[in-house]
């Protein structure tokens, strides 16, 4: 199957600054996508250039087979949520929601029917005669949403749609979109920076940093697969240690100071003597009194514990000096059976499966 | 109390004083029983009831009016279109050139903008045969020239500081550059329009100088009136009617102000709430 939008080679030059470098990415009709990456990287211009506000100074991009380079933002099958919100401020929330559907073939009343739709999704039925200067912050981005829905456009662009909205808020606005994607078919791209919301929302992730896409995989992937240390440090929490690899059978072995010893990964083809990184999940690390049969496992002291309800997270001290992080879920409401205490003296394992080499 | 307000209190009443005693001495004498203007001889409206008797002042004020609200309107359209090409068109050769052009008539004496538009009418007459006669016309095209300047300024302004994103958001959702302008640009910025219509009604309403240039017989405003009778000496009559023109004009600059100040206080406040609500 074709892709549905093709970004080809495209750059975003702004003086001398790349903006966005060289990136490629094909998205798939009816995808849900995410972009995420830190503040600056270049997410919101490379959804303007899909949007058609800015041209890319390099590369092409296709929209459902059609070159966009000569297509004007008015014209293309696209709409898009500003993380201004952008709302027009001398319109009601009804005409704002209703704006674009002044453009399109349909009548009075079904426009007023669709609108009264979308705001009832975005629950905001009760404020349609409301100015924006009127509404919260969250009920304006839900109103921005509303509008940039209501045209039910091929592509959807959402820049940082969910930011303002409180948890249990975002959560249902969350599963409303996502209730829409599956319904009418939208193909979204969603820019956020925030990590969990692109792992719950997309069926694919993209994580960039300073304009270059660093890799691209369904949330799973790249959670448990990181290509890098950027992307391992990026997405989630990490324990991350310098090591070298040693000649070693089947399985890696790496030789790592701060842990105090050797752990064995299983990756493969890493050539002997070369020095790496080695990336643990803190939830896949375990935590006992006594020493484990096998796996991975090191000596250490509690050096701090926090309670978060249903996990805790503890810091261990290893002899080198190193802090390791270590999740571990509380499965009884028993205090006393937790694994560890302050202070305490604790072994820590991980599986060879649990540990990632990464090489740059 | 400390010095430091004394001091700045009377800096202010001196600086109020030398701006308004002169205005105020005006609206006093006004009401002046006695004809001669220096001498006190108690109050008195008489010379009020004298200016509605008096046609000249009638045709003059009916003049000025006409072409007050002529000018400020078309000096609206094309300042307006002025100034939308001076925000909007960012980067093009010669932008800083362009923008100095259009607000060289702020500060070019007044005399050569008159000097300048009386040739270009005398040649204009001569080659083409239009304008026939001053008057009306002429002097309406030459308040135009200058008083739009002051409107493509303030649409300007108001423009740099409006998100582009808006204009963006209506592109967006389908609506041709014509329609953004319609729906979303003009309506945004209608508090400067509104302010840069009333400016340049009350500049054309008491400008002197260009106008005894571009005007001609049985053409006479109401400052050019007032100019040729100060010149035969100051009399009640004319403290009066100076007296209506500055409470004209003053309500006009008052009401611009007034509605540049609330939809300014506005925008602070929504933005305001924004910054206050968006936390990243
Ligand atoms: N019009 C412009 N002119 C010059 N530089 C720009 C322009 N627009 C964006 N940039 C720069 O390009 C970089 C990427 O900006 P962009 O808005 O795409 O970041 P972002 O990833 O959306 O960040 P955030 O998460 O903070 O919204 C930034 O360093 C920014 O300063
Ligand atoms: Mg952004």
């Amino acid at each position: 199957m074709a892709p549905f939008i093709r970004i080809d080679r495209v750059s975003k030059r702004f003086g001398t600054f790349m903006a966005v470098n060289d990136v490629s990415l094909d998205i798939m009709k009816g995808e849900m996508f995410a972009l995420l990456g830190g503040s600056g990287c270049g997410k919101t211009t490379l959804l303007r250039m899909l949007a058609g506000f800015e041209s890319p100074s390099e590369g092409r991009i296709f929209i459902d087979g059609q070159d966009m380079a000569k297509i004007p933002p008015y014209e293309r099958p696209v709409n898009m949520m500003f993380q201004s919100y952008a709302l027009f401020p001398h319109m009601t929330v009804e005409a704002n929601v209703g704006y674009g559907l002044k453009y399109e073939d349909i009548s009075k009343a079904e426009r007023a029917e669709r609108v009264r739709a979308m705001l009832e999704l975005v629950q905001l039925g009760a404020f349609a005669g409301r100015k924006p200067h009127q509404l919260s912050g969250g009920q304006r981005q839900r109103v921005a949403l509303a509008r940039a829905l209501a045209k039910q456009p091929k592509l959807l662009l959402l820049d940082e749609p969910l930011a303002a909205l409180d948890k249990k808020l975002r959560e249902h606005t969350q599963f409303e979109i996502m209730s829409i994607q599956e319904r009418m078919g939208i193909t979204f791209v969603v820019v956020t920076h925030d990590q969990e919301e692109a792992m719950t929302l997309a069926d694919r992730i993209a994580v960039m940093d300073k304009g270059v896409i660093r890799q691209v995989g369904p949330p799973a992937d790249v959670y448990e697969h990181p290509n890098s240390s950027f992307v391992a440090g990026f997405i989630g929490s990490i324990n991350m240690f310098d090591a070298e690899v040693t000649p070693g059978g089947a399985a890696t072995t790496l030789d790592v100071p701060a842990l105090g010893g050797e752990v064995r990964a299983s990756a493969k083809d890493i050539e002997p003597g070369r020095k790496v990184k080695l990336a643990v999940r803190p939830e896949k690390i375990a935590l006992s009194r006594e020493r484990p049969a096998d796996g991975n496992c090191f000596p250490g002291v509690v050096k701090d514990l926090g309670y978060f309800g249903k996990d805790s997270l503890f810091r261990v001290a290893l002899a080198s000096g190193a802090l390791v992080k270590v999740n571990s879920v509380n499965s009884s409401r028993d205090g006393a059976a937790r694994a560890a205490d302050w202070g305490e003296k604790v072994w820590i394992s991980f599986e060879p499966s649990a540990a990632i080499v990464l090489t740059d | 109390m400390n010095r430091r307000p004394v001091f700045l209190i009377s800096c202010l009443c001196f600086g109020f004083a030398f701006f308004y005693i002169p205005i105020l001495s005006l609206i006093v004498f006004s009401f002046n029983k006695s004809r001669l203007a220096t001498v006190w001889g108690g109050f008195s409206t008489q010379w009020y009831a004298k200016l509605l008797d008096n046609d000249q002042v009638i045709k003059a004020a009916v003049l000025s009016l006409q072409i007050a609200v002529t000018t400020a309107t078309f000096a609206t359209v094309l300042g307006t279109m002025a100034g939308i090409a001076l925000a909007r068109f960012q980067r093009f050769r010669g932008r800083a050139g362009l923008s100095g052009l259009v607000t060289a008539p702020l500060v070019m004496p007044e005399v050569i903008t008159g000097i300048s538009l009386l040739m270009l009418f005398i040649y204009m007459a001569e080659w083409i045969g239009w304008p026939g006669s001053r008057g009306f016309t002429t002097i309406t095209i030459a308040h135009i020239t200058f008083s739009m300047t002051y409107v493509a300024v303030i649409v300007q302004s108001r423009l740099t500081s409006m998100d582009l994103s808006l204009e963006e958001a209506a592109m967006d959702l389908g609506a041709r550059p014509w329609r953004v302008l319609v729906d979303v640009t003009l309506p945004v910025i209608a508090p400067a329009l509104l302010s840069g219509w009333l400016l340049a009604f009350t500049i054309s309403l008491d400008d002197v100088v260009i106008t005894s240039f571009t005007s001609g017989p049985g053409s006479t405003t109401l400052p050019i009136y007032i100019w040729s009778k100060v010149k035969l000496g100051v009399t009640p009559d004319i403290n009066a009617l100076a007296t209506v023109i500055i409470l004209t004009v003053g309500i006009g600059v008052a009401l611009a102000a007034y509605i540049m100040h609330r939809a300014e206080a506005r925008r602070e406040r929504d933005v305001q709430m924004a910054l206050s609500q968006d936390t990243p």
